[in-house]
């Protein structure tokens, strides 16, 4: 209701976006999955998300019309168009790219005017990896940045992807604590990462405990921070919350980069989490999700979101609370000097290449979606032409900005959607039955019904293969009709396939990086036309 | 390979009566006998057997072992200490070969 | 895709169910043991099928006839079930212990207590050894 309201019966302004009537005492304020996106950009969210067992059909499992059905929102309406896919290319040229870390600094500078120093502003992750100059600088460009920004803590995920020793390095220079109470020295058993701290703020005693990505070992490159051991670890999550209740605790916030379902079923199980500050599946939620007495906040990703969460804690418990889900209109609120000199500065080493243009677009290109999106068609048709392959693989990664028709595909755009220490895209044998393991493999860590055994993510993308999925079935089961789409044929257990992809966890993978490839790939087809994928059949 | 190498964990000093937490690892490759090597033939089983700790010539907690367990074992466990005096770990190879440790601890 | 290729097992022989109800039977003296008391945790995905950290407790006084004398670990999945027994004894003070074991592929990891008394108690867990994974 009061969503609707604000976007369709007032003019977009800055001041409608950000006037707030504050509530109570004390004010969180939540970025999470920036993905090391500087400037605004192009952000589809998805088409489909589908959830299985007790979650199908429940926030953030809806996409589309439904979603703006189930908050009200009108088609066509700027909120549409931040939050759904619906008519995602002509509503991006009427209202403009999202994000931009110096329009966020704007919004956390008023906020901090306002709030004084009643206020924590919480990083979810995934912030220091996504980019080009976050790729050539190590992070560096994200974490100058952000301490221009003055995050209270962060939790992480992708961090890690530039190793244990880089990590360790940042994290020593951060003027704010990294948590993550569930980092494990994998050597001696004992936390390797401080749990949780404690923030006086109006008055309140906040407890803000990290966790971060759970599967990080799995999901990435273990090899790159083999002394460190993950997982959910509930149990230690409970006995840091009873201990930050004990030491005085009035309010207990999880910073969690879980993902949101993982999130949803912990705080059905762990009781005293007052907040969870969701991150990792990239949601953006108009309201907060409540299980029990616990709120779960969904602040979106790339920074197209800020959320603004006005508690009301008295007497040791969270009493009320007022909440937004800021759209980050970048063509609405105005760019702060400060953070804009910043942000020119970190990448005006490397402008030159970022404009470099590669070809253009006929196609809209995205890559949320559980199955496909355009930007992994465009990726899996490079690494079949230029690796010679029968069938390319490219991860189901939710990272990765949207290039619209008509517009130059540039080096940013290209690095944007691949960018990533381990990028070798290596070209391989497999068996008919190797390829069906690791589509079911990755199906079953995205369609479990438990969500203790899900890991985000979307279902690996394919390229001259189609393929049949139930996501309801059991694991060995929802994966069907595999054929081979060069030869219709289906695909045998017993042959030999040449398969390209990249992304690999394993140490020591060969190949060219990927967007070498896609850029070769690019300077032969300088016009890119997809066709709507059809490889995936879904049966449920 | 190399001479298994234990390293031990304990708090070197306690209270009386109470429950302290010993980790304890040991460098060893624990050879399952499940692999064959680069012929095809199988690779002979050498894993450590057995661990034990005892305080003062009194068991503790001791564990038989299976070529399921991971190579460098790892073994956590409590013990509860009314007084001072020496805990001695031992892990019994396959091939008869016995790796010891000790070490003390002051009860105050 | 984030998958480890080498990760995909092999083909041996694995264990049955029936060996492991076997091994249960042999350390239980046949009893059919109860949950509760005793408590497996393993993590729900294995980081590492190579070395996967377990842990077991039981809730216990450690003392007088309330002893916990044995806990054994099985892996129904593997090659062979045995995975390792615990002894514990007074001066333990607190039945638990941690260590790290191998998995072949997906399965239920097994613990069964035996208590001085004769009593047994039994926990499991799946832990899923996964060759994929990609990130948000
Ligand atoms: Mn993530
Ligand atoms: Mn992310």
């Amino acid at each position: 209701g009061r969503w609707s309201q604000a976007a369709a019966q007032q003019a977009l302004t800055e001041d409608t976006l950000l006037d707030f009537q504050a509530h109570g005492n004390v004010t969180l304020v939540h970025l999470t999955d920036i993905h090391a996106q500087l400037r605004p950009v192009y952000f589809r969210e998805p088409s489909e998300n589908i959830g299985v067992g007790a979650v199908a059909g429940l926030p953030p499992h809806v996409t589309g019309a439904d979603f703006l059905k189930l908050y009200d929102i009108a088609p066509g309406s700027p909120h549409s168009y931040a939050l759904t896919s619906e008519d995602f290319s002509a509503l991006a040229r009427t209202y403009g790219r999202m994000g931009g870390l110096d329009r966020i600094a704007t919004i956390v500078k008023r906020i901090r005017a306002e709030r004084g120093d009643n206020m924590l502003l919480l990083d979810g992750g995934d912030t220091w990896q996504g980019s080009y100059t976050a790729l050539k600088t190590n992070g560096q460009d994200m974490v100058e940045a952000m301490n221009a920004l003055a995050p209270d803590a962060m939790t992480g995920h992708w961090e890690f992807t530039y190793g244990a020793e880089r990590v360790t390095e940042i994290i020593e220079s951060l003027p704010f604590p990294f948590l993550g109470g569930n980092i494990y020295d994998a050597e001696w058993n004992e936390p390797a990462f401080e749990a949780y701290k404690m923030f006086e703020r109006g008055g309140v005693n906040i407890a803000v405990l990290g966790q971060a990505f759970p599967y990080t070992p799995i999901a990435n490159p273990r090899w790159m921070f083999p002394n460190w051991s993950f997982g959910i670890r509930e149990e230690d999550i409970a006995a840091n919350v009873a201990a930050a209740r004990a030491a005085g605790a009035d309010l207990v916030v999880l910073l969690s980069h879980n993902g949101f379902d993982v999130d949803r079923a912990l705080a059905s199980r762990v009781s005293g989490i007052d907040i969870i500050l969701t991150g990792h599946t990239h949601d953006a939620l108009p309201e907060p999700v409540k299980v029990g007495s616990t709120l779960l906040i969904a602040s979106g990703s790339h920074g197209k979101f800020v959320t603004r969460l006005d508690l009301d804690v008295r007497d040791g418990a969270l009493k009320g609370f007022r909440h937004r889900l800021i759209p980050v209109f970048s063509d609405v609120i105005s760019a702060d000097a400060e953070m804009d000199a910043l942000v020119t500065r970190l990448r005006a080493p490397f402008e030159d290449e970022l404009k470099r243009e590669l070809a253009t677009t006929e196609t809209l290109l995205y890559r949320r979606g559980n199955f496909n999106g355009t930007f992994d068609d465009l990726i899996c048709q490079a690494l079949i032409d230029v690796r010679e392959a029968d069938i390319a693989l490219s991860p189901g990664f939710r990272w990765g900005t949207s290039v619209l028709p008509g517009e130059t595909i540039t080096v940013e755009d290209l690095h944007n959607a691949c960018a990533m220490t381990y990028p070798a895209a290596y070209r391989s044998t497999m068996s008919g039955e190797t390829i069906h393991a690791i589509l079911e493999d990755v199906a079953d860590n995205l369609f479990n019904t438990d969500p203790y055994y899900q890991q985000g993510g979307d279902m690996v993308r394919v390229g001259g293969m189609a393929y049949t999925i139930d996501p309801g079935a059991t694991m060995g089961n929802r994966i069907t009709d595999m054929t081979l789409v060069k030869t219709g044929e289906a695909i045998e257990p017993g042959r030999d396939y040449i398969v390209a992809g990249w992304a690999s966890v394993n140490e020591a993978t060969e190949g060219p990086p990927i967007w070498q490839v896609v850029e070769d790939y690019l300077a032969r087809n300088p016009v890119v036309r997809l066709e709507e994928n059809r490889l995936v059949t879904l049966k449920s | 390979m190399a001479t298994p190498k234990p390293r031990v964990k304990l708090p070197k000093t306690a209270s009386a009566g109470e429950i302290i937490t010993i980790k304890t690892l040991i460098s060893h490759q624990m050879e399952s006998g499940q692999r064959k090597d680069k012929n095809g033939d199988p690779i002979p089983r050498q894993i450590i057997n057995k661990f034990s700790c005892e305080f003062n010539g009194k068991p503790v907690f001791s564990c038989d072992i299976d070529p399921a367990i991971s190579a460098n074992p790892y073994f956590e466990f409590s013990a509860k200490v009314a007084e001072s005096g020496t805990f001695k770990f031992s892990w019994v190879d396959d091939d008869g070969s016995v790796y010891e440790h000790e070490a003390g601890i002051e009860v105050k | 895709v984030a998958f480890a290729a080498a990760g995909l097992p092999g083909r041996p022989a694995w264990a049955t169910p029936e060996e492991t109800e076997k091994r249960i039977a042999e350390f239980t003296g046949g009893k059919t043991p109860e949950t509760g008391r005793l408590t497996l945790t393993a993590p729900e995905i294995a980081e590492n099928g190579n070395t996967v950290p377990i842990s077991i407790e039981v809730e216990s006084a450690m003392e007088g006839d309330d002893v916990v004398e044995q806990v054994m670990i099985l892996a129904e999945g593997n090659p062979n079930p045995d995975v390792a027994i615990f002894n514990f004894s007074e001066a333990s003070g607190i039945a638990a212990a941690t260590t790290r074991m191998r998995l072949a592929r997906t399965q239920n990891v097994i613990a069964v207590a035996k208590m001085k008394d004769g009593s047994t108690f039994i926990d499991k867990k799946e832990v899923k050894v996964t060759i994929g994974g990609c990130g948000g």
